[in-house]
């Protein structure tokens, strides 16, 4: 298994625990009151489960077990592959600070903060889109 | 790679490219709201992520990997294909006219979509059904 799916798989994994962990304090807002910024997370909660969890696991796995481009570059650009994996987990983290915080306190810091997430998760999805593509093939 | 799995999975990066979009567009408008129509986007964001990428992505490998029938039916390996090519229509006939009824405010449309993604799967589960069988070696 290579490095970087060993990446991915870990911070899957913590990504779960994390949205599960998160979840069970959403659940408690049914017979307690929850602070603001937590009532306001259950975007944060379904986002850390499927994305930083579900699709980054995917992603782990089709960098490793998708067939070869070449014998070469089995698995194309590693750097760009390295870069999907940064931009998703710290587009995810600076997301589930920033938008709960601009749901109870809209400062600027915390709207160019969740903007700034947005860019980095769609340049995460489209930078492993273009790296997986070719390796979508017969042989 | 089987080429219904190679359609299977483009479309499904498809889906995470479009989805991915959506997301961001929605995302930066809870930032800096610029565009109140972009939250009616939200159905296309969900029915393109969780059918058209990670249930479609999942279908194109299973068909691509699953045991085949490669002695018992050497002329047909992976058995009704029809069932798994009607699913990949469905789903992404599904995909497409939920998120469009969505973004159009249609529910009818809406339900449309969600009933054609039901059929996709039901699909894809009676072509894979007999595939759930350990691997035959020889």
């Amino acid at each position: 298994m290579p490095r970087l799916t060993r990446w991915f798989l870990r911070a899957a994994l913590i990504h779960l625990i994390l949205a599960l962990l998160l979840g069970w304090l959403l659940g408690l807002g049914r017979i307690v009151e929850l602070p603001p910024v937590l009532a306001a997370a259950s975007p944060v909660y379904f986002h850390l489960f499927m994305l930083g969890g579900v699709a980054q696991f995917i992603i782990g796995v089709a960098w490793w077990m998708f067939p070869p481009l070449s014998k070469e570059r089995p698995r194309g650009n590693e750097t760009l592959a390295w870069a999907v994996f940064f931009l998703l987990n710290g587009g995810l983290i600076l997301r589930a600070i920033c938008e709960p915080w601009v749901a109870v306190d809209p400062q600027p810091i915390a709207r160019w903060g969740l903007l700034l997430s947005a860019l980095t998760l769609v340049a995460a999805g489209w930078i492993f889109v273009g790296l997986l593509w070719p390796r979508v093939k017969g042989r | 790679m089987p080429p219904l799995s190679r359609y299977m999975i483009r479309m499904a990066l498809g889906h995470l490219a479009l989805g991915f979009l959506i997301g961001g567009l929605m995302l930066a408008h809870k930032a800096f709201p610029y565009a109140p129509w972009v939250m009616r986007l939200l159905p296309w964001h969900i029915h393109a992520l969780f059918i058209g990428w990670t249930v479609q992505l999942a279908f194109g490998v299973a068909y691509w990997i699953f045991p085949r029938f490669a002695l018992e039916r050497p002329g047909d390996p992976r058995g009704r294909a029809g069932w798994a090519w009607a699913s990949f229509g469905l789903l992404n006939a599904g995909v497409l006219s939920a998120g469009l009824a969505g973004a159009a405010g249609w529910g009818i449309g809406l339900a449309l979509g969600a009933g054609l993604e039901a059929l996709g799967v039901l699909a894809f589960a009676i072509h894979l059904w007999p595939r759930v069988r350990p691997a035959i070696l020889q």
